[in-house]
């Protein structure tokens, strides 16, 4: 098994079903910060899904997307996290 | 296979085995303190091996430096971005697990300014008059 075929068949199907777990609590988390912890999490699951697809494809370009992922991701967050400690209810 | 290959498949395996793991932990864990404490450490774990891995299968600098520049980003926003979204999960009275044992805040944030009061606990403030 070659490295690109290790990335495709065992690496990134794994991480999907990471994602689908993440997606669950995201759905049901009973309240908002669950989740935006939920979120964060599909946001850094999505950086090493990047990561194997990079190594998958060959295509070492896919990284740029990764650090710009990681910085979004970062504000987001800071964000959401100030939007929760303002909002009075719920 | 060379050994840099191997040494990539295992660093690709170990960094989706830790993200796998954190993602069972924000599925099975019973409060948001506890899902936080899963998630963060070990998918920002995962990814500093992935990116390791891509860095040392593509084997050119500049990749190299921007693997290990995600690395370093994500080490130092992730702590922050964790410790604001519980902070504020805090303030919004998120309810703890019911088998919590202490809770070492209880009382120590200002309401109004989000403020965390420091030092020792379990120094109750003295009742009775203020002076002047």
């Amino acid at each position: 098994m070659t490295l690109p075929d290790l990335a495709l068949y065992l690496v990134l199907p794994l991480l999907g079903i990471a994602l689908l777990l993440a997606l669950w609590r995201l759905l049901r988390g009973p309240r908002t910060p669950d989740r935006v912890v939920a979120l964060d999490l599909m946001v850094t699951l999505g950086l090493g899904t990047i990561a194997g697809y990079a190594i998958a494809t060959d295509q070492a370009a896919l990284l740029d997307v990764a650090l710009v992922l990681a910085l979004i991701s970062f504000l987001g967050t800071t964000a959401f996290a100030y939007y929760l400690q303002r909002r009075p209810e719920a | 296979m060379t050994l840099i290959q191997g040494l990539t498949a295992l660093l690709l395996l170990t960094g989706a085995f830790f993200m796998l793991m954190g993602a069972v932990g924000i599925v099975r864990m019973p409060d948001l303190f506890m899902r936080m404490s899963a998630t963060t450490k070990s998918a920002t774990l995962g990814v500093s091996f992935m990116m390791l891995a891509v860095a040392l299968h593509f084997n050119d600098l500049a990749i190299g430096a921007r693997a290990l520049a995600t690395i370093l980003f994500v080490f130092l926003t992730a702590p922050i971005a964790a410790h604001m979204i519980a902070r504020a999960g805090y303030l919004r009275g998120v309810s703890l697990w019911q088998g919590t044992i202490s809770d070492e805040l209880q009382g120590r944030y200002d309401e109004e300014t989000g403020e965390l009061e420091s030092g020792t606990p379990a120094m109750a403030p003295p009742q009775g008059e203020p002076e002047d």
